[in-house]
């Protein structure tokens, strides 16, 4: 009889394409969340009234934008694509090299599509949450 | 130019760090309750969403959802990803004083880079913009003229 492990055989091409799959998707929702949310604007100058109703303006506001929704779908399909990665690589190699991966293409794109001034401090700061994540994964 | 945070902003970051990372703990702590779910026992999932822990790890995780939203409307994407990743600190000493798992000297250096790179970050401008050709505008937008 034979014990249940984690992961099954598979080639190093194939995990690396569903890890790659998985960081490709986060940053595009992030991205693309970031973006709805810079044209949307401040959610607090949106509420039209105190209490719990002035809640409703935001909520419609986010909902209704046509790139929140693309970011939502992505990040929807980033949850079903990590869910198969765990199951051909183990967590100890998927969590970590997912999260550096995504840490590092969310600066570049940051940089890229949302022109956002990624200096020096924030690369470094990239840098460290990446190598953070690593060790933390031992 | 410069954006600075106000008190309630830098407390809906502190709310994105503790409720993405308390309630990935506690669905951890349901699950384990719950027991495994392979394919064949899918009507377990059903049953998992009344267990206490998975109930409130699922409210914590739309509040950090809204929260992470609110935050990405008056901030830079990637001033507010190391304010998340500060959430893999959290979840590690949750692991260590909670469920009692042990943390070795690795996860501890990098809890340790963790808090540099929140550190790097929170000590630079929350939002920064290209150059505008209207920076009267970009001066009321900052609310330095309120």
């Amino acid at each position: 009889m034979t014990t249940a492990t984690p992961t099954i055989p598979t080639s190093l091409l194939h995990a690396w394409s569903a890890i790659f799959t998985v960081a490709a998707l986060a940053i595009t929702g992030e991205v693309l969340i970031a973006a709805a949310m810079r044209r949307i604007g401040d959610l607090d100058l949106l509420r039209e009234r105190p209490g719990f109703l002035g809640y409703l303006g935001p909520v419609r506001a986010v909902l209704s934008s046509a790139l929140f929704l693309a970011g939502a779908l992505c990040m929807a399909l980033n949850f079903f694509a990590m869910l198969y990665t765990l199951s051909i690589v183990d967590l100890s190699l998927a969590a970590p090299a997912t999260a550096s991966l995504t840490f590092i293409g969310n600066a570049a794109a940051a940089k890229i599509f949302l022109r956002e001034n990624v200096d020096r401090r924030r690369w470094l700061a990239t840098l460290f949450v990446c190598v953070g994540v690593a060790l933390l994964a031992q | 130019m410069k954006h600075t945070l106000t008190p309630q902003r830098y407390l809906i970051l502190l709310a994105v760090m503790l409720t993405a990372s308390v309630g990935d703990t506690l669905l951890s702590r349901g699950m384990g309750q719950v027991g495994p779910v392979d394919l064949h026992h899918l009507p377990l999932l059903w049953h998992a969403l009344f267990n206490p822990f998975i109930a409130s790890g699922i409210v914590l995780l739309i509040g950090f959802f809204a929260c992470y939203m609110t935050a990405l409307s008056w901030a830079d994407l990637t001033f507010v990803m190391p304010a998340t990743a500060f959430g893999y600190v959290v979840v590690a000493l949750l692991s260590r004083f909670w469920l009692h798992e042990h943390l070795s000297l690795y996860r501890w250096a990098g809890i340790v880079l963790i808090v540099c790179a929140v550190g790097f970050v929170a000590g630079g401008p929350s939002r920064t913009e290209h150059q505008s050709s209207h920076p009267d505008l970009d001066l009321m937008n900052s609310g330095a003229g309120r």
